[in-house]
């Protein structure tokens, strides 16, 4: 079970940093994870005074609070005509809707999941994560970032560039975590895709050939993958190829945005 | 009692519970018993086969808000079951409340009970335990005669004859023949030999289990528990603790679903004990991990089948060897095997010239099975089913017509099923609409559509039983109250499945009243008559029957007391639901009138209880075809239609047997394509929750169409059979089959997953 | 800690522990519809709406509600009552169990999309779990309140 002895709603991100970089205390996204872990926190928390709950579109981007929750990611009209509805596909067979309403983007990024269709979405959206002391990093480089880090990101930024955008996943059932994800976008002429689930955390294959066939074996030569209760190693090499194949597809079916 | 048009009988009218439960009003266990109790929890074993050497609970027992804590070393040594069947139990006498010998992962080692849970949660880990860790059997193929003993104790004893040897890890073992098997399979064009694989599947009910348990004014252990056999558990608490059954009662409060699962004792042992010992209230509620890991799932089983057919399709001879996967301990092991036979291989009753049907069940270090809707028969009809698709694909004939050569028809005697005749069976019926409905042609051919994914159908057909014949026992008592309103009062366990109003239907039916004129009392052991609970699909069949049996002893006690009024003979006067009338002179006295008379200077009771058994077991029959959509490239299946076609006599509440198949159906295709469950080397069960045991959403099972089309069983209640656990046996088959179809290969183990699927293509 | 929050219209004040879970506040708050039937966030049965949303009250904190607006079924049993019969008309309610989750995400579904196709009542409602019906007869009496509703309209209009 988890035990909490201090609950802390601050109401600065001063407030919110200087309590994070304390040992034993944790920022609470959605806390649907969090929940289930049998462990004991000094402090919790709670960012939900901070005003960061909103998603801002400039001409340039979008800037989603960290504390937006995935429920507002997937009806969030102006991402989803950005992304042909890839922002919403990532995330609509996410269990469901009421817990969609309280899993938050910056509680996702932070994680760093294997299984995180988030992760995988916004990795090939270019989109970069804001940490209040950290400063911007791309959502790539966040990935790869030491989970010892003690930070808070504030919001993600998805810059506004011409795009095309896929997203595929391969569940077991339609609201389980996936067996595989699969993001494909095209930016500037430039095909990115990201393959999670693998099970280790999503990773980017960049600048993938337009032609599927040739893309697809790019891609899987930097891969690896793992076995866990969802899939073998060698079930999940099998099908990347396809959803890889199909996420390019329907990318050259769509129209470019804006 | 002859088929005729019914007033209330056949009607879909509201469960009488319906508006409190859905506006979610307090009438579950946790809502209903004071909160102001010990919380009871179970501190279980990490080892799948250990000795207890040490167990200090020293350090626990100074936790603060600490009641108390017991071992192995203070409870009762004579063994017991916690299975929910009539006594004496086919399951073997093989628990203690606690053991030294602890034989999965998750079996009790500790009973903890304190003012709340967060002081039980921190005692519970600072109990002390050193283990001596022994070498667990956790495949069903290695138990039989193996090495390591599961139950190595000599005060391990089966009260009945069911073929269990603790030496040598069986729970049961038996087998019965009918013909010369052997000789016919070699005579035979084709024979079909194949083994199937079902898994230990999960009731995952969506209250866990839960029990309360108090001292009574007489100083009685008064348990509330989510049950679905209150007299059973009686007696299992009974024999736990070492007190008399009279010493004890059982309530029922509203259930949140069983499935079987509730006619074990999972939980109820451990309160009780705490409140036997203590004298104080008691509660336990399982978490959802406890009910996956230490509850009462299906028995996992291995099915060989031998089909034998001449070359135009008949089928000549069945040989079915089960092998089944008891757990630790046996509870229903040695019954339910039973029905993997006995309700697959008479379904082709009408061409079988022989059959034979083996069994062995072993223990192993895995999870205790139990009781699951279906009981046996959902893995043999997917094993004999199965082998029947096999074997109407090999030769070619459509599976339908292959089923029409050999079904079991009306009339027929069923040697594997007791020499039981069917007087009820529109098993070729079912089909027929089935397939029309489904419109089995234009499905079943396999269909590439332009994204490349393959369309095709499968089918299966299935049978059930409507109680255990000879043994189950129900019993109605119905009482006329003040105002002409009637009191009906059952032992059964209605566990949302309606038959609280299943049976006041026909209650109102035989008292000629509105059905609003029919309470149903609370089910207790201290006022309820004997049943032996809800289980083996028998409420509607056997306690209905009680139900028309009491009914019509009180409606002549009625008119026992207008005759006094009316001061004529019983045999002049007509009850007509209102009033009683003479009918030779007109008078009337109306039921308003008897129920106050009844109350003055009046020597006749106006309640009424009746006891039913039954010697048959009639089988309800049904059909199923599904249409699946599967990605030839990443292995995954839909569902898109699934139509069923039931025969349950007459039914009793259409509405409500319509949504016990639905629901039966969407179970059985969670079995067959994603409910899963696996063992770490350690022999931890994997799928511990429902974040890994994947039950179907409403978006995973396409479209379901039921429909009934009706025999009439002269033994039941209105021509009444069963419905409540056939509806999960023709998924898994059907299923199987149409992957078959689209992909050339037969699937023989279960659930079948899009990675199976995939690597049996290439 | 002290939270101060409105649970079915009424203002509420308490004592509770940082870890207390949302779904056990409210359930010793006399809302004892709200049911847990996983640790995982996975059956929908404690779904309760909060500031109008519906969510899993078991991963909630009670203290992260303070300030906010908690309904239950106890405080909507008007709006349920509208639908409910078309629920039962079908026998769909069943064990009851997960009935009041499923009520609670259905008058979700209806404030936010008044007349919803199939295909929306079930990736809207994908979160609650039922093991008893099979689905389709909760979906069926959806679908006949509104059409209910609807040829209701249609008369009025007339």
């Amino acid at each position: 079970m988890l035990k909490i002895k201090e609950y802390v709603r601050p109401e600065s991100l001063d407030e919110a940093y200087e309590l994070c970089t304390r040992r034993g205390n944790v920022i609470l996204g959605g806390m649907l994870w969090l929940k289930m872990q049998d462990r004991s926190i000094n402090t919790a928390i709670d960012l939900q005074a901070l005003g960061l709950d909103n998603i801002e579109e400039t001409d340039n981007e979008f800037r989603i609070g960290s504390m937006v929750t995935l429920r507002q990611l997937e009806l969030h009209e102006g991402l989803n005509a950005q992304t042909q509805n890839a922002v919403a596909a990532a995330v609509n067979h996410i269990v469901g809707v009421q817990f969609r309403n309280l899993a938050t983007i910056g509680g996702s990024i932070w994680g760093r999941y294997g299984f995180s269709d988030i992760l995988t979405i916004f990795m090939v959206l270019n989109a970069k994560v804001e940490l209040y002391k950290g400063g911007i990093v791309s959502v790539e480089e966040f990935a790869e970032m030491s989970h010892k880090t003690r930070d808070i990101i504030t919001s993600i930024i998805v810059p506004k560039s011409p795009c095309r955008a896929a997203y595929i996943s391969q569940r077991n059932t339609a609201t389980d975590f996936p067996v595989l994800t699969c993001a494909v976008s095209e930016i500037n002429g430039i095909i990115n895709c990201a393959i999670g689930a693998r099970p280790g955390k999503a990773k980017v294959i960049h600048d993938l050939s337009c032609d599927p066939k040739t893309a697809v074996d790019e891609a899987i030569r930097q891969l690896t993958f793992g076995s866990n209760l969802r899939g073998s190693s060698r079930y999940r090499e099998q099908i990347c190829g396809v959803l890889i194949r199909r996420a390019i597809s329907s990318l050259q079916n769509t129209e470019v945005h804006p | 009692m002859q088929k005729k048009e019914f007033k209330t009988v056949g009607k879909g009218i509201r469960k009488k519970d319906s508006m409190q439960l859905l506006l979610g009003k307090p009438v579950y266990l946790d809502d209903i018993t004071p909160s102001e109790c010990l919380v009871v929890k179970v501190l279980r074993s990490p080892h799948a086969h250990a000795l207890i050497n040490e167990i200090d609970t020293s350090t626990a027992l100074k936790v603060p808000g600490i009641e108390c804590i017991f071992t192995y070393k203070d409870v009762p040594q004579e063994r017991f079951t916690q299975a929910g069947q009539t006594f004496p139990e086919p399951s073997p006498y093989d628990r203690l409340i606690l053991d030294r010998r602890v034989r999965f992962v998750g079996d009790a080692v500790a009973i903890i009970a304190g003012e709340n849970e967060r002081c039980v949660d921190k005692a519970m880990k600072l109990i002390k335990v050193k283990y001596e860790v022994l070498t667990p059997v956790l495949d069903l193929h290695e138990a039989k005669d193996g090495k390591i003993l599961v139950h190595p104790e000599d005060n391990w004893k089966a009260p009945c004859p069911v073929g269990a040897d603790n030496k040598r890890n069986l729970c049961a073992s038996d087998s019965t023949e009918d013909g010369n098997v052997d000789a016919v399979l070699e005579s035979c064009d084709y024979v079909i030999d194949r083994t199937y694989h079902t898994k230990a599947c999960q009731q995952a009910m969506m209250e866990t289990f839960r029990t309360y348990t108090r001292m009574d004014h007489f100083g009685r252990l008064h348990v509330i528990a989510s049950t679905q056999i209150i007299f059973h558990l009686r007696r299992i608490l009974s024999h736990a603790l070492g007190i008399p059954n009279n010493k004890i009662r059982i309530e029922k409060p509203r259930i949140g679903g069983g499935f079987g699962a509730k006619q074990t004792a999972v939980a109820e042992v451990y309160p009780a004990f705490v409140t036997f010992k203590t004298g104080k209230p008691a509660k336990i509620i399982y978490s959802r991990e406890e009910s996956q890991i230490a509850a009462s799932p299906r028995h996992e089983m291995e099915i060989r089948v031998r089909l034998g057919a001449d070359k135009n399709g008949k089928i000549r001879a069945l040989d079915v060897y089960t092998l089944s996967n008891t757990g630790a301990y046996g509870e229903h092991g040695p019954t339910t095997v039973g029905l993997s036979g006995h309700k697959s291989i008479p379904l082709y009753t009408g061409s079988l010239e022989a059959f034979r049907f083996a069994y062995d069940v072993v223990y192993t270090n895995t999870q205790a099975a139990g009781a699951y809707r279906g009981y046996g028969a959902t893995q043999g009809i997917f094993a004999v089913e199965s082998a029947v698709n096999e074997l109407a694909e090999t030769l070619g004939i459509d599976p339908t017509d292959i089923r029409e050569k050999n079904m079991l028809r009306e009339g027929m005697v069923m040697p594997a099923y007791y020499g039981e005749k069917t007087n009820s069976c529109a098993l070729d019926r079912c089909m027929a609409k089935c397939s029309k409905l489904f419109g089995w042609r234009d499905k079943y051919p396999v269909r590439t559509m332009p994204d490349g994914k393959i369309r095709t159908a499968g089918m299966a057909i299935a049978m059930q039983g409507s109680c255990i014949s000879n043994v189950d026992v129900g019993s109605a008592t119905i009482t006329l109250g003040d105002d002409g309103c009637y009191v009906l009062s059952i032992g059964a366990a209605d566990m949302g499945t309606g038959c609280d109003t299943i049976l006041a239907q026909m209650a109102a039916e035989c008292m000629d009243c509105h059905i609003d004129n029919v309470e149903v009392a609370g089910v207790d052991t201290d006022s309820s008559p004997y049943d032996s609970g809800s289980y083996a699909s028998s409420t509607t069949y056997v306690t209905g029957q009680a139900v028309v049996l009491a009914c019509d002893k009180l409606k002549k006690q009625l008119c026992s007391i207008a005759a006094e009024t009316l001061s004529c003979t019983d045999d002049s006067l007509e009850f007509d639901g209102d009033r009683i009338s003479n009918l030779e002179t007109g008078e009337f006295v109306t039921l308003d009138d008897i129920s106050y008379q009844a109350q003055c200077n009046n020597e006749i009771a106006v309640r009424a209880t009746a006891t039913h058994s039954s010697p048959v077991s009639p089988p309800p029959f049904m059909a199923g075809m599904v249409e699946i959509e599967l990605d030839p490239e990443t292995g995954s299946v839909d569902v898109l239609d699934y139509v069923a076609v039931v025969d349950c006599g007459t039914p009793i509440n259409p509405n409500l047997a319509r949504i016990q198949t639905e629901g039966g159906l969407v179970q059985g295709i969670g079995m067959a394509l994603y409910e899963d469950v696996t063992f770490s080397d350690k022999g931890k069960i994997e799928e511990n929750s429902f974040m890994q045991y994947k039950l179907p959403t409403r978006l995973d099972i396409g479209h379901l169409q039921v429909e009934f089309e009706s025999s009439w069983e002269p033994t039941g209640p209105f021509g009444a059979k069963s419905i409540g656990e056939i509806v999960i046996n023709t998924p898994s088959p059907a299923i199987a089959h149409a992957i078959y179809r689209a992909t050339g290969v037969w699937h023989r183990n279960l659930p079948i997953t899009p990675e199976k699927i995939l690597f049996g293509i290439e | 800690m002290k939270i101060t929050l409105t649970l079915n219209s009424r203002t509420i004040t308490a004592d509770v522990q940082p870890d207390t879970l949302l779904i056990d506040f409210v359930r010793n708050h006399g809302c004892s519809s709200v049911k847990r039937g996983c640790e995982t966030a996975n059956c929908g049965l404690c779904t309760v709406l909060m500031d109008d949303m519906p969510v899993l009250s078991c991963s909630v904190l009670a203290a992260r509600a303070d300030g906010h607006v908690i309904q239950t079924l106890e405080g909507l049993q008007n709006e349920a009552e509208e639908f409910i019969g078309f629920i039962a008309d079908q026998g769909a309610d069943q064990c009851g169990f997960c009935n009041p989750g499923f009520v609670m995400n259905t008058i979700a579904l209806l404030r936010e999309i008044p007349d919803p196709t199939d295909d929306e009542i079930k990736s809207f409602l994908a979160g609650n779990l039922c093991r008893c019906s099979g689905y389709e007869g909760q979906l069926r009496g959806i679908r006949a309140y509104l059409e209910s509703r609807s040829n209701k309209q249609n008369s009025e209009d007339i």
